[in-house]
């Protein structure tokens, strides 16, 4: 049996009178995957997830959700699918469990089966000794997973992420990466947003990187690494004020060189070599650190900017 | 493999009562605030009552139109405090829903539609006004304030009345980036003038004929001369009877029309 898509995306473009938001970007994911949209802010990314999302419609383009058109089956599609927005709408009115168990109810549930299925879902988000707690007073994390708890209650077959983890601490952060992780575990599709190169790294089995409403460029992680990029990167600084006179004198050194206002980076395989080589010539960083090349090296190839500025 | 004809289906259920489900939200929401429903709504018509009512009918003891003065400003008592309760339900809570809490994108983000959304908001309102008309209208009869057996005719028409000038509110509410001071503004410069010139405490034939014109636009006259007739047989032209109803209906659909308009927009921009 063919497995069709969850998602076919063919030069969808959304306009918002002089802005083009999305332009014209194609895409396809199959069934299971977790993919992701890694980009920095204002590059479409949310745009494009809401029209996923089937509640804002395109402007042109091809788009099919779940082998449905979101323009015209837009309550279908939304009857599939988990959203957990950028930024926290859980309902301040409501306790912790009304909020799931309410939320249930827009799905057809009968209070019953809300009930049981949001007492499954507390203790797959850690909150179930906050069933009754106000939501107010819950700490970020807390309130990211409450919101992904209720993102799941209908089951759904594919669930969206916009941003999940930003503005949260690295340990509730880890802590929210695990439950996704098992998520992807059970086969849930995951459609992720980011502008952390980290969390796609974790995460995402095949992304695109977008930038200014384009794709620009689409695969695994380490295969957009492997192909926009060296396998290590030395990063050497030489204070502020010196970087750029340094920069030519060493640019012979390792493949390829990115110079930053705070930074040199030399991309090459072998970053220790790269560093003997400095120093044999006398040019003695102030700090200096070799790792291996991420998404971020990835995206600055590729733009000539940096992902968080 | 969930088929797609079979996710139709199995949507279409909600498609019949969605509205419903947002009713039941807005109702479990207000189990947060009902000790303020019931203490204003049994509060509010005592104060008026005994301040107005009893107080400034001894200033007035000719009565008005024929009626004792407490016959006469009762079911206006009434239509302005469902009015403003229609009012404030049109303005914050709508904001609120956009803005601040973003309950309304939550809600959408499910197959309910911005439709629904609109139904249920307003089918809630329905139970609200009723509540606190309900209990006004006990506290004007047990007063002794409503001579006629068709007075009970006040609580629809407050009902109505009160989606007047909610939906056009709400309608405008929806379309706000933020509040900086609008709704202030709103209810010191048309919600608080078209309830001192119509009609409640004395008829607007009192007032300047160029004024007048406040009372022909404000729903709340034509609710409280509405209410009049059927609490206690006020005498006007059937014409007037039949206008004052056609501008309260008016006023409701095209601002459920605007108000639905204004969702749909925001919700799916």
């Amino acid at each position: 049996m063919i497995v069709s898509p969850v998602i076919r995306a063919e030069n969808l473009t959304k306009v918002y009178g002089d802005l083009t938001a999305v332009n014209g970007i194609s895409f396809e994911v199959p069934r299971g995957e977790s993919f992701g949209l890694l980009g920095p802010n204002g590059a479409g990314k949310s745009t494009a997830m809401k029209m996923i999302a089937s509640v804002s419609s395109r402007t042109s383009g091809f788009l099919e959700v779940l082998g449905l058109d979101p323009n015209t089956d837009g309550p279908a599609i939304r009857s599939q699918l988990g959203v957990v927005p950028q930024e926290d709408n859980l309902d301040q009115e409501l306790r912790v469990a009304e909020n799931l168990i309410s939320y249930g109810r827009f799905f057809g549930m009968s209070r019953a089966e809300a009930t049981a299925r949001a007492t499954e879902l507390l203790e797959f988000a850690q909150l179930t000794d906050r069933a009754k707690a106000k939501v107010e007073p819950l700490s970020g994390g807390m309130k990211r997973r409450l919101t992904i708890a209720r993102s799941l209650m209908n089951d759904p077959q594919m669930l969206l992420l916009d941003e999940p983890t930003t503005g949260l601490d690295p340990q509730a952060r880890h802590v929210l990466w695990d439950r996704l992780f098992r998520l992807k575990e059970r086969g849930t599709t995951l459609i992720l947003t980011t502008h952390y190169m980290d969390e796609a790294e974790q995460l995402c089995d095949r992304l695109i990187v977008v930038d200014q409403g384009a794709i620009m460029a689409e695969g695994s992680p380490a295969q957009l690494i492997r192909e926009h990029s060296t396998r290590e990167v030395l990063e050497v600084r030489y204070g502020s004020a010196n970087n750029a006179v340094v920069a030519p004198q060493i640019a012979d050194i390792g493949d390829r060189q990115e110079v930053l206002p705070d930074r040199i980076l030399i991309y090459s395989d072998n970053g220790e070599r790269d560093l003997a080589e400095l120093t044999k010539r006398g040019h003695h960083p102030t700090t200096s650190l070799v790792r291996r090349s991420s998404l971020e090296d990835v995206f600055l190839r590729l733009t000539g900017r940096s992902l968080v500025e | 493999m969930t088929s797609v004809a079979k996710i139709r289906e199995d949507s279409a259920k909600l498609r019949r009562w969605g509205w419903w489900y947002v009713t039941e939200l807005r109702l479990r929401e207000m189990r947060g605030y009902i000790s303020y429903v019931v203490t204003s709504s049994i509060g509010n018509p005592i104060v008026y009552l005994l301040a107005l009512g009893v107080g400034l009918a001894n200033l007035v003891p000719q009565g008005i139109e024929g009626v004792p003065y407490l016959v006469y400003v009762a079911p206006a008592m009434l239509m302005s405090t469902i009015l403003s309760v229609g009012a404030e339900e049109g303005m914050y809570p709508v904001l609120s829903g956009f803005k601040w809490h973003k309950v309304f994108f939550a809600i959408h983000a499910t197959p309910i539609s911005p439709g629904q959304i609109v139904g249920g908001f307003l089918f809630h309102l329905m139970l609200r006004f009723t509540f606190t008309a309900g209990l006004f209208f006990a506290a004007i009869v047990a007063f002794g304030a409503v001579p006629n057996s068709t007075g009970w005719l006040v609580i629809p028409i407050s009902i109505l009345g009160a989606y007047a000038i909610m939906t056009p509110l709400a309608a405008y509410a929806a379309g706000l980036e933020d509040d900086s001071g609008q709704f202030a503004l709103i209810q010191r410069l048309v919600v608080m003038p078209m309830f001192l010139f119509s009609g409640t405490f004395f008829p607007i034939s009192q007032i300047p004929d160029w004024l007048e014109w406040i009372a022909w636009v404000s729903p709340l006259w034509h609710a409280s001369q509405l209410g009049r007739v059927a609490s206690y047989g006020m005498s006007e032209p059937i014409w007037m009877t039949v206008t004052h109803l056609g501008v309260l209906i008016a006023f409701s659909i095209v601002g459920a029309i605007l108000m639905h308009r204004a969702f749909v927009k925001r919700l799916t921009k």
